[in-house]
């Protein structure tokens, strides 16, 4: 089972275990990881579920594509490395990735 | 005098009032109306379809029975077209207020824009509750909200000689730049990218604006706003060259709408963890007559689909019709078969 790691502002770190096939939003919300709100359920219409992608996994996540770029518009303080956790899918390729939860959701 | 439902008029006497023109409300419409009660639906966007239409239009849905693939747009186009015949009066652009019972059992609500109205029952389909502005979450901003910022333009004037700031780069945000423009004393468009959502043809004219040295545009994001006594005096942006200062009196930031509950709250109706508790067999809430129908009401294994609203409009609509027409038994009866019911679809 792929792990992924779950950062808060504050440094407190959550691992979990992901399920392939799954999305990182969808891992985040089963596990209770605060700060993911994720108030459209999945649909990549809110940009409330925004996290940072640790340096050391981001080419390995890859960026957002053109419709989710558009809707990180609406998210607050967009870094390089922001993605919505809802587009990015688990994959054995992922186990031990690292993201960001950002200060604040919008 | 006419009810024309203002403050200074006859309010709007009705069967139902149907807060909430989401999917659940729209079919709330077709049930209600298969039970000759006639409803009045009101809504705060400014066109029916609720999350389906503002979220995600263009979105598919795979799980509307009967339908192997629909868009939010797609599906709303179709239950206006399908409750057509029932001829409910839509107020959009409304938001429910207040909500009381009256002496004599029927309701009285009252919304933002004074439109009243008197209704026998009411359905609350009001979904993730009211659609309201994002509020960009910078430190005291509310201190400015209704002086400096704002989400909306109401009054053209309030910008009349300011140091605009648009921030956005969606269509509200390129629409106000070329609206305001000629009115402010400055106008600067900020967007996080030098990339626009909103329709071609106007971020056209924004950069040709630009290009006259009309207006400006900066990229980057805010970071902190500076002022006093809710007079805005400047607001740092984050750009990619690091802090700037940009002075401006007015803010206008357009981030999209999420969803809060609002006035729902305030309307006496028993709430648990911000949902209504319904039983299974009516739907009604804790105040007989009111109903909770679809994504806002909660009950022992609730899902948030819409096909569950759909079921739950359906059952009702049968109790409703026991408030609306006391005493008179009600007919069960299929479209298919049913003269009577085909007369009301005006299939026959």
């Amino acid at each position: 089972m792929p792990q992924i790691t779950f950062i808060q502002p504050d440094g407190t770190e959550q691992v979990v275990d992901g399920q392939t096939g799954m999305t990182v939003m969808e891992t985040a919300k089963k596990h209770l990881i605060e700060g993911i709100e994720a108030e459209c359920g999945g649909a990549c219409a809110c940009a409330t579920c925004h996290v940072y992608v640790d340096q050391a996994w981001l080419e390995k996540v890859g960026g957002p594509n053109e419709m989710e770029e558009d809707m990180l518009d609406f998210a607050f303080d967009v870094r390089p490395a922001s993605r919505l956790s809802c587009q990015i899918k688990v994959t054995d390729d992922l186990d031990g990735l690292v993201v960001r939860v950002p200060e604040k959701q919008f | 005098m006419a009810a024309d439902g203002t403050a200074s008029g006859t309010p709007i006497e009705t069967d139902a009032v149907i807060i909430g023109g989401g999917p659940v409300g729209l079919f709330a419409v077709f049930e209600l109306g298969l039970v000759d009660i006639k409803a009045h639906v009101i809504d705060i966007l400014d066109k029916a379809g609720g999350q389906c239409a503002e979220l995600y239009p263009e979105k598919p849905i795979y799980d509307i029975p009967g339908l192997p693939v629909v868009t939010g747009q797609g599906l709303t186009d179709a239950l206006m077209a399908q409750i057509k015949p029932f001829g409910a009066t839509f107020h959009l652009g409304q938001r429910v207020d207040a909500l009381q019972k009256m002496e004599d059992g029927r309701f009285e609500l009252v919304t933002d824009a004074g439109t009243r109205f008197i209704a026998k029952v009411v359905v609350v389909a009001a979904g993730g509750g009211s659609f309201t502005p994002k509020r960009p979450p910078l430190a005291n901003i509310e201190a400015y909200e209704g002086t400096s910022v704002f989400y909306s333009v109401r009054r053209m004037d309030d910008f009349r000689d300011k140091d605009v700031l648009v921030v956005g780069g969606g269509d509200s945000a390129l629409d106000w730049t070329l609206n305001l423009q000629p009115i402010a004393k400055s106008l600067t468009l900020l967007h996080r990218r030098d990339d626009f959502r909103g329709a071609p043809h106007s971020v056209e004219q924004m950069r040709a604006l630009v290009r006259d040295n009309k207006i400006a545009l900066l990229i980057g994001q805010m970071g902190a706003l500076e002022g006093d006594n809710g007079a805005l005096a400047a607001v740092t942006v984050k750009t990619k060259d690091g802090e700037v200062r940009y002075p401006c009196n007015r803010l206008l930031p357009f981030f999209g709408l999420t969803m809060k509950l609002g006035p729902v709250a305030d309307w006496g109706l028993n709430l648990d963890e911000n949902l209504i508790p319904v039983d299974t067999v009516q739907f009604q809430t804790s105040t007989l007559g009111i109903f909770a129908v679809g994504d806002i009401n909660s009950y022992p294994g609730k899902l948030k689909l819409i096909l569950s609203g759909f079921h739950e409009v359906a059952l009702m609509s049968q109790a409703a019709h026991r408030i609306v027409y006391p005493g008179k038994k009600l007919l069960f009866q299929y479209t298919t078969s049913s003269s009577s019911l085909q007369k009301k679809l005006g299939v026959t």
